[in-house]
């Protein structure tokens, strides 16, 4: 058929020349021509395999399809009728490893799959720029007050579908800014913050609160909300604990967290001249982790004057966490991948300021439990790269504010909450949780089902509240 | 947004502030901080809860001008507002009757030791407060110190008030005198090093509250990473108080200097 023959749509991006010294937006987004051409691909399969990739269970070939007839805004409908931040998604889901994973084009044909998340970016895009934001209609209100611990995806989704509930939803976060991970962490090459802006803004008009400065379990207390009249509250604090190797020299100055690095720079701003805030530009900068977080900081330093940008990953590329695409791009900036490779110590000079690292030498074994092949230090194998500034960014530990100040729920070693996995709600019955204080680190698009899910469940279980009393 | 209602020069370069915060004035306790940001490209910069009102639903917060951030708030006056204040941080004193306590109090670290004095005062301690300085005019909160505590002995290290000499010297005359159960202090980190060093010649368990650099103050950023120990521990969610005889003093100088060039 012709629709096959046609070439998967290339997303038009910057120049990785000029992008590599701004903070502008890498992706370019895709005209309505090449959206509407991309969308020609689309089959419209009978059993559209795509959706079982998406964790929310997009309807693919129905978004695509209002593409295709020309109705982006209907397009951008559907998408809404399950995902609560298609822009965000379209720019940061690991499509390669979700929906198109699972488009026909690669199980059957073997060909690249349909551009699903470009689309989807176009559509949420277009309705943005529209100017005709569809505000979704919300129950009249019904005066329960429901609180939720945290405003990054997982919060917001459920607020979201709470307030459309007729619920009376505030938002508690801890920092001066809303968006949790979006806004702290994704830097805004990849996710610019007018996006999350927006969708905060969105809520706000549907009538969710927000209180920033407010950390639950510190500020205010299990009791106090209990106290204040808050019916059901949802935890979505997420995995803001960064992980340390605790190798020697790693508390040298100019080693920080990747979390320490990013807040640095994405929330206080610190690379305008202006910001209060200081931060390290360092000209020989390490990364250390093979992780979306690793790529980000990575790109950053870049944009932030290094002259040599370097990924440190004891395993090979293969198995690297990040988006295929971040990984694309970090190349072609001109970041240096020493895969295979793995921090043992680090020196500094006399101030303390990290000097140089050592780096074992790895190679691949057998597979582990998570079916990647393990890295093995290569015995004596081992070689000392000079550095001015390292960035640690080898994965985040569940926020333990919340485990540790609250009664009744039930925490794993791992410092997740437990939760029924189909209703998200946790072993005291007014409490459910969902994004990544339940999964550990995860993605956005797992953290805005999880919130959808509680939302659905915790509706159910105050409406059967109400009817027995 | 904060409004402060009251602000007062305890000396030049210190500034009390009383500032509206109903909530945290609620949930605080002894040794709990605050932390404060300034202005839309302000510093998120920790402070320590100096005291609460809970009629008034204010804390109290004393700040020393030491670089550009501090400067920011203490140029703040009375009706202005504070552009974030999140808190209560950190873990709240351990308090207990420890028999006698001794108080090792610096410069500005006077001001979050009252709190911790008039704890350790009410739950029958006898409290030794031992506060010391450069000069005279930086003795602050010499009053307040006086009403939580049993006895109060002041160093200067020009003679200019007191007796002249370091707070080690102070501190060491009552170890020297009478049995001392417990040590807390709180001031510049060199100078927590060398009551900690004292202490630990004389076996008087001794309790620091440690001021690294901080971005979040949540467990978020590992800025404020010492080593306490050999084990690394974040001085906002694991602290500020640490056992001073396990503490890394001088990493944690170190790192204290991670901006300065
Ligand atoms: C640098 C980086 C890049 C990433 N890139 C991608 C990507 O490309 N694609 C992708 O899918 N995923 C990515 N992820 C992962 C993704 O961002 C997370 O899985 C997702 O944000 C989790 O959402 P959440 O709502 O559970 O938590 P978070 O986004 O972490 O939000 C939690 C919020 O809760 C607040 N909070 C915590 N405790 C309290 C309390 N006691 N009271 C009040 N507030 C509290 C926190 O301050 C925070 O704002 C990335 C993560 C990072 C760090
Ligand atoms: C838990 C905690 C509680 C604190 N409580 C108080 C308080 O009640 N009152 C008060 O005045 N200060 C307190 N501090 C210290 C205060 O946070 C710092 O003085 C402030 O960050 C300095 O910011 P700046 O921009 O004004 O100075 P900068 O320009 O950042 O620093 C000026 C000089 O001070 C040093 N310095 C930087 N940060 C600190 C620090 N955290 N502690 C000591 N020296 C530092 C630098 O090395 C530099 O030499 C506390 C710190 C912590 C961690
Ligand atoms: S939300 Fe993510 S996984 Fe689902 S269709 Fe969109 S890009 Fe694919
Ligand atoms: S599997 Fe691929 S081709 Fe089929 S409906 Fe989904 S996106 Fe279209
Ligand atoms: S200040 Fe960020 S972890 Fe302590
Ligand atoms: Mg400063």
């Amino acid at each position: 058929k012709d629709r096959i023959a046609i070439p998967r749509v290339k997303m038009p991006e910057v120049d990785p020349a000029v992008r590599s010294r701004t903070y502008d937006e890498v992706n370019l987004g895709l005209t309505p021509e090449l959206a509407a051409n991309e969308s020609h691909r689309c089959l419209d399969c009978v059993d559209p395999t795509c959706i079982t990739g998406c964790p929310v269970e997009i309807n693919i070939p129905k978004f695509i399809k209002n593409i295709e007839r020309g109705e982006f805004l209907e397009a951008a409908k559907t998408l809404k009728e399950t995902s609560a931040l298609p822009a965000v998604c379209g720019r940061v889901c690991p499509q390669e490893r979700q929906c198109e994973s699972q488009c026909f084009y690669t199980l059957k044909l073997k060909k690249e799959p349909v551009a699903i998340g470009h689309l989807e970016r176009f559509a949420a895009d277009y309705e943005r720029m529209s100017g005709n934001i569809s505000i979704p209609e919300t129950a009249p209100t019904n005066g329960i007050k429901i609180a939720v611990v945290g405003s990054g995806p997982a919060g917001l989704a459920f607020a979201g579908d709470m307030v459309k509930l007729g619920y009376d939803v505030t938002v508690f976060e801890a920092l001066h800014e809303l968006g949790g991970v979006l806004r702290y962490g994704i830097p805004e090459f990849r996710l610019p913050n007018e996006i999350v802006d927006i969708e905060i803004d969105g809520l706000k008009k549907m009538g969710v609160k927000f209180v920033t400065n407010c950390i639950v379990g510190k500020t205010i207390s299990q009791e106090d909300l209990k106290a204040e009249g808050f019916k059901g509250i949802f935890v979505g604090s997420g995995a803001g604990l960064p992980n340390f190797m605790n190798i020697p020299g790693e508390n040298l100055i100019g080693i920080m967290s990747c979390n320490e690095y990013l807040t640095r720079v994405n929330l206080m701003q610190a690379a305008d001249p202006d910001s209060d805030t200081p931060v390290y530009k360092g000209k020989k900068v390490a990364v250390v982790g093979g992780g979306n977080t690793a790529m980000d900081a990575v790109r950053t330093a870049r944009r932030l004057g290094a002259e040599r940008a370097m990924i440190v990953y004891r395993r090979s590329e293969e198995e690297m966490p990040a988006r295929v695409e971040e990984i694309k791009h970090a190349k072609e900036e001109g970041i240096e991948f020493y895969t295979l490779h793995n921090p043992i110590r680090y020196e500094g000079d006399e101030q303390g300021h990290v000097q140089r690292m050592l780096l074992q030498r790895m190679e691949l074994g057998a597979p582990d439990q998570s079916g990647r092949r393990r890295p093995v230090a290569i015995e004596g194998d081992t070689t000392w790269l000079e550095v001015d500034e390292v960035i640690v960014s080898v994965g985040v530990s569940p926020n333990p504010l919340i485990p540790q100040s609250f009664d009744g729920m039930e925490v794993t070693s791992w410092g997740t909450i437990v939760v029924n996995s189909d209703t998200m709600q946790t072993a005291d019955e007014m409490i459910f949780a969902g994004g990544d204080i339940v999964r550990g680190g995860a993605t956005v698009i797992l953290a805005m089902g999880d919130g959808r899910k509680a939302a659905k469940a915790m509706h159910q279980y105050l409406k059967g509240d109400q009817v027995e009393k | 947004m904060n409004k402060i209602v009251s602000k007062e020069y305890l000396s030049d370069r210190v500034v009390k502030f009383e500032v509206e915060a109903p909530l945290i004035a609620k949930s605080r306790r002894a040794g709990h901080f605050v932390i404060v940001r300034v202005g839309k490209k302000g510093e998120r910069v920790p402070y320590t809860i100096a005291d609460a009102d809970l009629k008034k639903g204010t804390i109290t917060l004393v700040i020393q001008k030491v670089g550009k951030s501090s400067q920011k708030v203490c140029e703040l006056n009375t009706g202005d507002y504070i552009t974030d204040i999140v808190g209560p941080l950190g873990k709240a004193t351990h308090i207990e009757n420890f028999g006698t306590v001794v108080c090792a109090g610096g410069g500005v670290g006077i001001a979050p030791m009252l709190p911790i004095m008039k704890a350790m005062k009410e739950t029958g301690n006898k409290v030794i407060s031992v506060l010391g300085a450069r000069t005279k005019e930086l003795i602050i909160l010499e009053e307040q110190v006086r009403e939580h505590s049993d006895e109060v002995i002041i160093m200067t290290d020009d003679g200019s008030y007191g007796e002249k000499g370091l707070i080690t010297n102070g501190v060491e005359k009552v170890i020297l005198r009478e049995k001392v159960d417990m040590c807390v202090t709180i001031g510049p980190a060199i100078m927590m090093k060398f009551v900690s060093e004292l202490t630990k010649k004389y076996d008087v368990p001794t309790v620091a509250s440690l001021n690294t650099i901080m971005v979040d103050g949540t467990g978020m950023c590992g800025a404020c990473r010492v080593t306490v120990g050999g084990q690394t521990r974040f001085v906002c969610v694991d602290g500020p108080e640490f056992d001073a005889h396990q503490v890394d003093f001088n990493e944690m100088l170190m790192r204290l200097k991670a901006y300065d060039r």
